[in-house]
């Protein structure tokens, strides 16, 4: 087994810590993510409408 | 200096400043607190490698609880001194909290399975918990549930008051009740029982959480700014397209 392999397999909690980390990264940058792309839009919907004042 | 920085103008052009560099500290200190976790700290000596679940964990109900108490603090500032910019906080950071929260949750659940040997049981501190996800999804719900967002915002602030209670319930659950949830290891009387090569890693992970929610709390803030305005300019600009063309006022 490489180094790689031994450090995936995680003693034999895979199953338990890589979906406990994905969890963590998938809410926390899914929210992220929402929270940043609601606020370009509502950049862009200022400037639209001070642009047409 | 908070009422200063309270003036919705001043805090746009303050946290406009603050957040490149906020948001390039949360990207580092998460990227060492995942290295830190997942390579460096070690093995426990009971639960092997189970244990680097505590990493993502752990923090996530600090943030939980934090993020509640924000919540409840900006909640009775909004509803004793109308302070705009106070409920714009809260409900700007309800739904981080609220993820938090489900991090918490899940990844518990994921921790407990093989230590535990259950993914759930009702015990004080769990149970507390999940009240505590359920006030969140509460809170923001009454917040969205009013046409008028102040009666909205209101509402949603006596219940996140009245969540407060659940805070001590779930800090000191663990100590009150025969938990299968650990006591803490952490924020204790006599300092830390961990090991510092785990302590280190966690508090990195903790500060990266911090540094998270900071970034994205100013995020939601500003876009609930902008969103205002929007609503007043559209509103300023456009009295005809408002109004019925032949509104008079109607007597009651």
């Amino acid at each position: 087994m490489s180094a790689f392999d031994s450090w995936a397999a995680m003693g034999g909690y895979a199953a338990f810590v890589w979906p406990a980390y994905a969890v963590a990264v998938g809410v926390l940058g899914g929210i992220a993510i929402q929270s940043w792309r609601r606020y370009r839009a509502s950049v862009r919907a200022l400037d639209r409408l001070q642009r047409d004042r | 200096m908070l009422s200063r920085l309270a003036n919705p103008a001043r805090f746009m052009r303050l946290s406009g400043a603050v957040l490149p560099l906020l948001t390039a500290a949360a990207a580092l200190v998460l990227l060492i607190g995942f290295y830190l976790a997942l390579f460096v700290a070690p093995p426990d000596y009971q639960q092997g490698e189970s244990v680097r679940i505590m990493f993502v964990h752990v923090p996530a109900a600090w943030l939980a609880l934090l993020v509640y108490l924000l919540v409840a603090v900006a909640s009775a500032v909004a509803l004793v001194w109308r302070h705009p910019l106070a409920a714009i906080a809260a409900q700007a950071a309800a739904p981080l909290g609220a993820a938090f929260t489900l991090v918490c949750l899940v990844t518990g659940s994921l921790w407990g399975r093989p230590m535990w040997g259950t993914w759930w049981v009702w015990d004080a501190r769990l149970t507390s918990v999940l009240v505590l996800f359920f006030l969140y999804l509460g809170y923001i719900a009454l917040a969205n549930a009013f046409d008028d967002p102040g009666r909205g915002g209101r509402a949603a602030s006596m219940l996140a008051l009245v969540g407060v209670v659940n805070l001590p319930i779930i800090k000191f659950s663990v100590d009150w009740w025969n938990t299968l949830h650990q006591a803490g290891s952490v924020f204790r009387i006599g300092g830390p029982t961990i090991d510092s090569s785990m302590l280190v890693p966690l508090l990195i992970m903790a500060c990266g959480y911090l540094l998270l929610f900071s970034t994205l709390l100013l995020v939601r803030m500003r876009t609930a700014l902008n969103e205002r305005k929007a609503r007043a300019l559209q509103l300023a600009t456009a009295p005809a397209a408002s109004a019925p063309p032949h509104a008079s006022p109607v007597p009651r």
